[in-house]
């Protein structure tokens, strides 16, 4: 395995906090629109999560293959993903990407390594693992899989089935741990009892990387380095992240159990806020250009928005509904 | 003679053979073969592509599902089908759901050793295929003799949707054949077994040769039983149990599996709402006692339905 990736640079770092920004704004419009009782479904944010998320999207490749999870907004778009695309499963267009059969956070497009998670936690680690396998016995080297879960997904049987069968097979799986320090309203002292969910890394015999998931360029300089080993050989790389979940569970939720000695605390620091300081205490940019910047945004989620609540949703007459790909092994029989 | 595990293994090998995208995934597969030998010598033959995995149901069906969503046609072996419980959630809820909701098609094929035999107890004789059944987006096949288990498992490869394998242990030394077909009925047709006309017994897997015997029994009484052979239970062949039944006027469903919400009530359902009127007396059905299967070989075998029973359910069936 080569030694060192090339250093983060500043226009890293810019596009990344770019990534960041568009997420930010893409979630509040998702907020209000749920506040509006427009969304289809749930809604889920990942505000304070978006320096971690958007280290592991922008590392991955074309032909790379990403599972994102629930939080996963920023590494959602800077693996490709879309406002647009965003917003027409969120607000149930027919033209979005599930075609209004499942939404929002289980939105993906497989064909494209952007895979669709299914909502039971720890099923998603296993299943890019069997693709890196797969990639292999087509003799492609290279390629990384990635996959994020939360700390409470991390007590799953699937997540130790999965990482212990990739560390088996030395498979270029990065698996990402945001430690948001709460599973909905449990808490990490009711999720696990080793001292550190790093500790796990060397039970499943694979490599540990800690990033501070409150700073952007921490979490980019870790990700950077677990990507580059995975896909210079070193088998499957576990990175934690301390955070915090600057939101409730979902939308629906008031976060009534938080801890507020935890806001307080150094997790509780908002990853946004800290890149802007960055930025600026480096005078790569300045207050102007970052609120101009913003204000681009929000006028593309606005109008995107507006395109996509004139689309059609999705028409029952027209869904073939139908679970199998071979008409002939559909079952006519239907107990109506 | 080939045995219905021969045929199994058969199978894979020209899978494996005919087919670069095939790959076999379980447990003591490798080397060692598979617990019954279904995989024995593939490893040699196959390098790199019949591998050996942990203990471990669940990822190595989300590792096969993931191998199919970049084009790979994984065949994984559960070591028994009762521990495919432990691999259920990515069974249903991620292979069975991947074409619906993403118009991605998901092709594995996961291989269920199914069924009862003597000795094996609550936890190594489990028939599991309706609850797989149950779900939709999977296919669910239960290949009887030994030239479908061949082409079955060829069938299954080759579709583009997950099937679920119930190949039965029972069957698998004493049943031979000669040699093996080329071409087959597909998944989802149903096989006349025995033609009839007084009565027709529904069946599948091994519940169709202590159907044959029964059948065999009665027909020494002068009585003429039609032996539908399901071969798939998703899709389920309505259309050859129907035409059977108008043929008879009398149904008779046999199953090794429990008795609730199986193939069986399915079989009946389906023929009550839509052949009523084909019928000459209530259906009836048999299945294995409602308890887990029992370890003792004298109390498995009357935990299943067998010849003896089947034979005495029809001579009710038949008011004889
Ligand atoms: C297997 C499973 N059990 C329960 C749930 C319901 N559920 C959805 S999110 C969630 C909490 C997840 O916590 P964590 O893994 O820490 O991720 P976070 O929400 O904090 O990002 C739960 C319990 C689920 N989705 N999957
Ligand atoms: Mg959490």
């Amino acid at each position: 395995m080569s030694k060192k990736p090339a250093p983060v640079t500043e226009s890293d770092y810019l596009k990344a906090y770019r990534t960041m920004l568009a997420s930010r704004v893409l979630e509040e419009k998702l907020a209000s629109l749920y506040r509006a009782g427009m969304i289809k479904g749930g809604v889920f944010l990942g505000k304070g999560q978006e320096a971690l998320s958007v280290s592991v999207g922008i590392h991955l490749r074309r032909g790379d293959v990403f599972a994102p999870l629930i939080r996963d907004q920023a590494g959602r778009l800077a693996f490709g993903d879309t406002i647009l695309d965003t917003l027409r499963t969120y607000l149930g267009s027919q033209l979005g990407s599930m075609r209004g059969r499942d939404g929002n956070i289980h939105r993906g497009r497989p064909r494209d390594g952007y895979y669709a998670m299914i909502s039971h936690l720890g099923a998603m680690v296993p299943a890019v693992a069997g693709a890196l396998l797969a990639r292999r016995l087509r003799g492609e080297t290279g390629v990384v899989g990635a996959t994020c879960i939360g700390d409470g997904g991390t007590s799953t049987g699937a997540f130790h089935e999965g990482l212990n069968a990739a560390a088996v097979d030395k498979l270029p799986l990065v698996v990402v741990v945001a430690n948001n320090q709460y599973a909905y309203s449990t808490p990490n002292s009711r999720q696990y009892a080793c001292a550190d969910l790093l500790d796990k890394a060397a039970g499943y015999g694979v490599a540990g990387h800690r990033a501070d998931g409150t700073d952007l360029l921490s979490c980019l300089e870790t990700l950077r380095q677990a990507v580059h080993d995975a896909r210079n050989g070193g088998g499957p790389q576990l990175v934690v992240a301390p955070l915090l979940r600057l939101v409730g569970h979902g939308e629906h939720d008031d976060f009534a159990y938080l801890d507020k000695s935890l806001k307080k605390s150094a997790v509780g620091a908002d990853c946004l806020e800290l890149a802007e300081k960055h930025i600026l205490s480096q005078g790569w940019k300045t207050a102007e250009d970052l609120a101009a910047w913003r204000r681009e945004t929000e006028n593309e989620v606005n109008t995107t928005a507006d395109r996509v609540r004139r689309e059609p949703p999705p028409d029952p007459g027209e869904d073939d509904w139908a679970a199998l790909s071979r008409p002939e092994y559909r079952e006519q029989y239907a107990a109506a | 003679m080939i045995t219905y595990l021969e045929a199994i293994r058969l199978a894979q090998q020209k899978a494996l053979a005919t087919d670069p995208r095939v790959f076999l995934y379980g447990q003591d597969i490798g080397n060692f073969g598979g617990a019954f030998k279904a995989t024995k010598n593939l490893a040699n033959e196959f390098p790199g592509r019949v591998l050996d995995s942990p203990l471990s149901e669940d990822a190595i069906v989300g590792m096969a599902i993931g191998a199919a969503i970049e084009g790979a046609r994984p065949i994984v072996e559960m070591q028994f089908a009762d521990f495919s419980t432990c691999g259920l959630n990515q069974i249903v809820n991620h292979a069975a759901t991947l074409f619906y909701r993403t118009g991605v098609p998901c092709p594995i094929v996961v291989r269920l050793p199914s069924g009862g035999t003597s000795g094996a107890g609550p936890f190594h004789s489990q028939s599991m295929e309706a609850i797989y059944a149950h779900w939709p987006g999977l296919v669910v096949v239960t290949p009887a003799t030994v030239e479908d288990v061949y082409t079955m498992l060829l069938e299954a490869v080759a579709i583009d949707d997950p099937v679920i394998f119930c190949e039965h242990k029972f069957l698998y030394y004493h049943l031979k054949a000669e040699k093996l077909p080329e071409t087959s009925l597909p998944i989802g047709k149903a096989r006349i077994a025995r033609a009839g006309r007084d009565a027709t017994i529904v069946t599948h897997g091994a519940m169709l040769h202590e159907s044959l015997a029964a059948a065999a029994e009665l027909a020494a009484d002068g009585y003429e039983l039609e032996v539908v052979d399901l071969r798939s239970v998703k899709p389920l062949d309505t259309d050859t149990v129907l035409a059977s039944v108008a043929r008879t006027g009398r149904l008779l469903v046999v199953s090794e599996e429990w008795p609730w919400g199986g193939v069986t009530s399915e079989v009946i359902s389906r023929v009550s709402t839509e052949g009523f009127g084909l019928l000459d007396a209530a259906p009836m059905r048999i299945n294995a006692k409602d308890t887990p299967v029992p370890y003792h070989p004298d109390l498995w075998s009357v935990h299943r339905p067998t010849a003896s029973t089947i034979a005495a359910a029809a001579r009710r069936l038949l008011h004889i």
